[in-house]
């Protein structure tokens, strides 16, 4: 009985391992299909299922050019370090990751080095010599506190007072935010000041509770608030409403992330601006990707797609909003 | 005379001139302004009244939390209840969660609370009946609750649009926020209920020492569910009173660290956390404290980066004030008279 099992076994484990070999016969027989494997974190938030499925939408929509292999790594290294390896395996034509930590990737990376496939990463960087991948791409975060420095300056007529809500103390977000808002505020538009800015924690009954105080403040005196992101701005919004006084309107908004709320607030009137921090991210991870086959140089740094989305447009944009 | 003789010896006697040392040193700060209370229509408005309205779901927990120290326990969960209960609240009434009470309000307080409730007996269940520490049987909800209500929500935070609901947080009646009069009614509720019935003394007795509870025949097993139930159903309320603030229910922050603050307005109020003899009063004023350093904090514009710092300082500072070794180091008069 036990010999039977054990050449079942490993009947199963030559059968294993044919399939094995068969797809990655598939996988660099040398077809002009672009193949790449797509190392992911895992679900984490809806920032990231929005990636995720905005490369898996992508890649389905063009089977016939793409063939992706996604691995989800729910959020370990070794597992997207396996999942980096079998890839290898595989021999695919380029190799895309979000490294879930910063560290500890020399090693993955010198073997794909070593098999000639180039790396690209997605939304995160991590420390590694700058030899052992092709180009980083994602947000500038400094470049959104810029862009809503803009628009600020655009919706006060370059004069007025504002407050500013921060995001967590400490995150590099947060920072980067603020310092290209504050810089740009202070370069470009003299005859604006920010009043106070305060932590709000990236969450709205932060957002709200801080803005009740500076309305108590500054009163009326405010007539525009800047939030690290949408939700804290949404919390403010409310806190606006019950000091009688109009959002978007007496106190005009800026914010950055581009949810769907403040897009239903924008809509309502509520809201004046975002600033996207885009997450759909697959065209121009597969642009990328086929120009590294391709054998082109690319950038060290493309900065992600965003737009900046305004109250005229957002019943429209409303609809197509996916996270 | 006497009667200020009684209040200096109770609990709530230095928290509250503690609160209220709060107020007076904003009132100087700000010259005035800290204790401006214009109308704005037809209610009330200024930092005063943000202090009663945002402090009310500390209030909820403190008084719940402060049953749950007095018999001896603790509860650590309470933050993840509040997201439960804003989670499911806001599921009923977009019609996400039992599509044929849709757009209830009444349904939908009704089902947080008795979730709130039930998370309490499972607590409650632990504890006096598996006998599990307090801490630890606890922790699971604490843990879980979270997972529990982003399940609920499908990982989102979703945004209700119903008046009836916004009322809980941002109504008014006679001016006054709607909160604070939840507050009022349960604390005066449960006074009544505490020192009018013998609850109050088993539930000392119990936090003293269980044992001997038990031997003279109080039911220690259900007076300690009972408090856990009380505690859980009190945090949902809290829940709600947050959900309704937002108009949505946000699971990953909704009552974040907040089991902490309960536990240290419970604390500041001069309860002991080994249980036992308890002030209800004392644990609002605690509350209060904890919510007007908040706003002073707020209203002086201390920047974001040392604010931790500001209020750890001023939780030492007021904890020193009630020490009594030290007032018997700094004032030797008062050790001569003990």
């Amino acid at each position: 009985m036990k010999k039977i099992i054990g050449v079942l076994l490993c009947l199963a484990l030559a059968a294993g391992f044919a399939f094995a070999n068969g797809s990655s016969d598939t996988a660099d027989s040398g077809s002009d299909k672009l193949v790449v494997g797509f190392a992911q974190i895992g679900q984490e938030s809806g920032w990231r299922d929005a990636e995720t499925a905005s490369l898996q939408w992508y890649a389905s929509r063009n089977l016939d050019t793409i063939e992706l292999h996604f691995a989800d790594a729910q959020q370990k290294q070794e597992n997207q370090i396996k999942a980096i390896r079998s890839f290898i395996d595989m021999g695919v034509d380029v190799i895309g990751l979000a490294p879930v930590v910063e560290t500890g990737w020399d090693a993955v990376l010198m073997e794909v080095k070593e098999a000639g496939i180039p790396v690209i990463f997605l939304d995160r960087e991590a420390d590694v010599d700058d030899s052992l991948y092709s180009t980083f791409i994602g947000s500038d975060f400094i470049l959104e506190g810029q862009n809503a420095a803009v628009e600020m300056g655009r919706l006060l007529n370059g004069k007025g007072k504002i407050v500013e809500l921060e995001g967590t103390v400490g995150a590099s977000v947060a920072n980067d935010r603020k310092a290209g808002f504050d810089d740009t505020i202070a370069s470009q538009f003299p005859g604006i000041e920010i009043l106070g800015s305060q932590t709000g924690d990236f969450n709205r009954a932060k957002g709200k509770e801080v803005m009740e105080s500076f309305l108590k403040t500054y009163g009326s005196e405010i007539k525009g608030v800047y939030g690290h992101n949408d939700d804290m701005v949404l919390g403010a919004i409310e806190a606006i409403k019950e000091a009688g006084l109009k959002p978007g309107m007496d106190i005009v908004t800026v914010s950055i992330d581009g949810v769907k709320g403040v897009f239903q607030a924008m809509a309502a009137g509520e809201a004046n601006v975002t600033v996207e921090c885009n997450p759909l991210l697959a065209p121009q991870f597969f642009q990328a990707a086929a120009d590294l086959k391709a054998g082109k140089t690319l950038p060290r740094w493309i900065k992600s797609d965003e737009g900046i989305f305004r109250a005229e447009t957002a019943a429209k944009d409303l609809p197509t909003r996916q996270y | 005379m006497e009667i200020l003789q009684k209040y200096r010896r109770a609990r709530i006697f230095w928290p509250s001139v503690i609160f209220l040392g709060i107020l007076l040193f904003n009132t100087i700060i700000s010259k005035g302004e800290f204790l401006s209370i214009t109308m704005m229509d037809g209610h009330f408005y200024g930092r005063l009244v943000d202090i009663f309205r945002n402090g009310s779901k500390l209030m909820l927990l403190a008084m719940g939390m402060t049953f749950v120290i007095a018999s001896g326990g603790i509860d650590i969960s309470v933050g993840s209840v509040m997201a439960i209960s804003g989670a499911i609240a806001c599921s009923v009434i977009r019609g996400n969660l039992f599509p044929f009470f849709q757009g209830s309000v009444f349904f939908a307080l009704v089902l947080a609370v008795a979730a709130g409730a039930l998370c309490g007996a499972w607590n409650g269940f632990l504890v006096s009946r598996v006998r599990i520490q307090p801490m630890v049987a606890t922790l699971i909800l604490m843990v879980a609750g979270r997972g529990i209500a982003q399940l609920i929500t499908n990982g989102k935070i979703i945004t209700v649009n119903s008046p009836s609901y916004y009322f809980i947080n941002g109504g008014y009646i006679l001016g006054l926020p709607f909160p604070l009069y939840l507050v009022i009614i349960l604390f005066a509720g449960l006074l009544f209920f505490t020192k009018k019935t013998a609850f109050g003394l088993f539930l000392a007795s119990s936090g003293i020492n269980d044992k001997s509870s038990r031997l003279a025949g109080i039911r220690v097993e259900n007076i300690k569910l009972l408090v856990y139930v009380f505690c859980g159903a009190a945090a949902a309320g809290a829940g709600l009173i947050e959900s309704s603030g937002i108009k949505g229910a946000d699971c990953n922050n909704a009552g974040l660290m907040i089991e902490l603050d309960a536990i240290l307005s419970v604390a500041i109020g001069g309860n002991l956390l080994t249980g036992g003899r308890f002030s209800l009063g004392a644990s609002i004023c605690g509350a209060l404290i904890i919510q007007s350093i908040t706003t002073t904090i707020y209203a002086m514009g201390v920047p974001p980066e040392v604010i931790q710092l500001v209020k750890a300082l001023l939780v030492i500072t007021i904890s020193l004030i009630q020490s009594e070794k030290l007032s018997i180091k700094l004032l030797p008069a008062k050790a001569a008279a003990q």
